[in-house]
């Protein structure tokens, strides 16, 4: 059962197979065993979760069950949940108790779906390990000396694990393909704009969007459908049609045009991930594809050009935390101003700081327009590109990260260093392009490798299309870590 | 381009973030790597670039100026660190 897909889950649960209570009792006590090792939770709440259970469970037998009710997920704990701890990763929000909803959560309980609990991640997903989170690092199931990834590093353990059938992350920087690339899941950023972001705590408002992680296409598509859709709330959020992410699965990629941008192919890629990905591509040559060289000449421009326009969004966004209306206070303090400085100071970790004090130099007199100005001019040159590359393919392939997962602490005191493991997923989100990665292959020491599918606006189907149809011919995406 | 430990003080300030004993050094060391890398940026051309702000073209949208929201007053306050009679406290602020 915790091998099972979303849908054959459902069919379980409709079938009174199994009920979800013991779905989700399941997946509770795979927790209690295994989380200790992993750390892919910050709260777990067993009362909360098999209250839900029990409802979704009066809902089937009403006959009123959809293609989620009953399945439990797993939260990234950027997500605010009513009645929960919603920590961000932070110590400056170690004791906030959400008195409300994220549109993703109220999508999800319409749903039936169940909450199995909140996942550790980077402190306020600034962070491409999971080790800057205030609850300490979460270990890749597949080798518990290797980093999950980042930033949706807790949500990505828990789904490999078999903790949780599937969960919710977050993207700015490539915070949902590169976990799910270094931990050998499936995950989807989608076009941004197609998922609300309202309750969604924010890093870069303009880069931020939400997506499912699982362990297939399939059930990345099922999700997708009770996440996505117009919210009043965001005011970024799309007004576009209704769309069934599933309803393309089971096309044939017969004359699928996939390019390969050369400077995906080149210095920094590691061998092992070269050969997983380049497998994986004269896979999708069987399957009927074709494949054209392309060229993004401006991506070496998306690591500079991100590390100033998501500090600045950050140094803006993260001026909400002074502890006055919730999130921690310094317990001692003199003026106004001392009790906002303290309170920061000891509620931020260093790579927040690290982000604030550039987002705040970048912004300040004399400086904006030689930085965020022209990092927003060189935002423009990498949407174009795409665009560029979109008139002779329907898809972009590539590799997710240029190695697979590094060892706890390798790139923990070199910042530049851990920024340059997000190289291939930031222009994606620069450009506000749907995006994700799907496994291909394992390097050494049965560390996953993620092959990245890139899409033009609103192509999630396609993409959804394209991983289900490679998935139905290799079976990396259903290889389980051993526990 | 590197920052003096002065202008690591500064926006440290202007950040409302205190700085330890010794972190103001250790932070310029680490912020000015990061800004070695960003320094990438200044050798291009962008003359006649628009700047982009945003992955979407959009017009704000307009509501109605209708309450939309039900009074949560005390529920959002539960979570403050100090809150009294409905207002938040903070040091005083005029003398």
């Amino acid at each position: 059962m915790i091998h099972a897909s979303l849908k054959e889950l459902a069919a379980a649960l409709a079938g009174k197979k199994i009920s979800s209570v013991e779905l989700t009792s399941l997946h509770l006590e795979r927790i209690v065993r295994l989380n200790p090792q992993l750390n892919a939770f910050i709260t777990v709440d067993p009362e909360k979760s098999l209250a839900m259970a029990r409802a979704a469970d009066a809902r089937l037998a009403r006959g009123e069950g959809g293609p989620l009710t009953g399945i439990p997920l797993a939260h990234k704990d950027i997500f605010c949940a009513e009645g929960w701890l919603t920590t961000c990763g932070s110590k400056m929000l170690s004791n906030f108790v959400s008195p409300y909803d994220a549109t993703v959560i109220e999508r999800f309980k319409a749903a039936g779906t169940v909450t199995l609990g909140k996942t550790n991640m980077d402190e306020f997903a600034m962070g491409s390990s999971n080790e800057t989170s205030f609850y300490g690092p979460v270990k890749n199931p597949w080798d518990t000396a290797a980093v999950p990834g980042g930033s949706s590093g807790g949500s990505a353990a828990a789904v490999a694990a078999r903790l949780a059938p599937a969960a919710t992350g977050t993207d700015t920087g490539g915070s949902i393909r590169q976990p799910a690339a270094l931990c050998g899941l499936t995950g989807l950023k989608p076009t941004y704009g197609v998922v609300s972001r309202w309750g969604m705590i924010a890093f870069a408002s303009s880069l931020d969007q939400a997506g499912p992680m699982a362990r297939s296409a399939e059930d990345c598509a099922l999700l997708l459908n009770a996440m996505a859709g117009f919210d009043p709330r965001d005011s970024t959020s799309l007004e576009r049609p209704a769309e069934d992410y599933a309803g393309d699965l089971e096309k044939p990629l017969a004359g699928l045009k996939i390019g390969l941008p050369k400077e995906f192919f080149a210095e920094g890629l590691s061998a092992e991930v070269a050969q997983a990905v380049e497998a994986a591509i004269a896979e999708y040559r069987r399957l009927g594809a074709v494949t054209v060289e392309v060229s993004l000449p401006n991506m070496k421009l998306s690591v500079p050009a991100y590390y100033v326009i998501a500090p600045a969004e950050a140094s803006s966004n993260l001026s909400r935390f002074d502890g006055v209306r919730y999130g921690h206070r310094a317990p001692q303090y003199g003026d106004l101003a001392d009790m906002y400085c303290k309170s920061r100071a000891q509620g931020f970790g260093a790579e927040v700081k690290r982000r604030i004090l550039i987002g705040t130099y970048v912004l300040s007199h004399g400086y904006y327009d030689a930085y965020y100005l022209q990092a927003q001019r060189i935002r423009r040159l990498i949407a174009t590109d795409f665009s560029q590359a979109f008139k002779s393919c329907d898809l972009i392939m590539g590799p997710t990260s240029p190695t697979a997962a590094f060892a706890l602490g390798a790139k923990a005191a070199d910042p530049v260093q851990m920024y340059l493991s997000d190289i291939y997923t930031i222009a994606v989100n620069l450009a506000g392009l749907p995006g994700m990665s799907i496994p291909c292959g394992f390097g050494a020491g049965k560390r996953p490798v993620g092959l990245q599918i890139i899409g033009d606006y609103f192509a999630e189907s396609r993409m959804l299309n394209a991983a289900h149809q490679y998935q139905r011919a290799t079976d990396w995406h259903a290889r389980a870590p051993e526990l | 381009m590197s920052l003096s430990l002065d202008q690591v003080r500064r926006i440290a300030e202007l950040s409302r973030i205190e700085l330890a004993p010794g972190e103001a050094e250790r932070s310029r060391e680490q912020l000015n790597g990061i800004f070695g890398l960003i320094e990438a940026m200044q050798a291009v051309d962008t003359a006649g670039v628009a700047p982009m702000a945003h992955a979407r073209d959009l017009a704000q949208r307009l509501r109605e100026d209708r309450v939309s929201e039900t009074d949560r007053h005390a529920d959002f306050q539960k979570v403050a660190p100090e809150a009294e009679a409905g207002l938040y406290l903070v040091p005083k602020v005029i003398e």
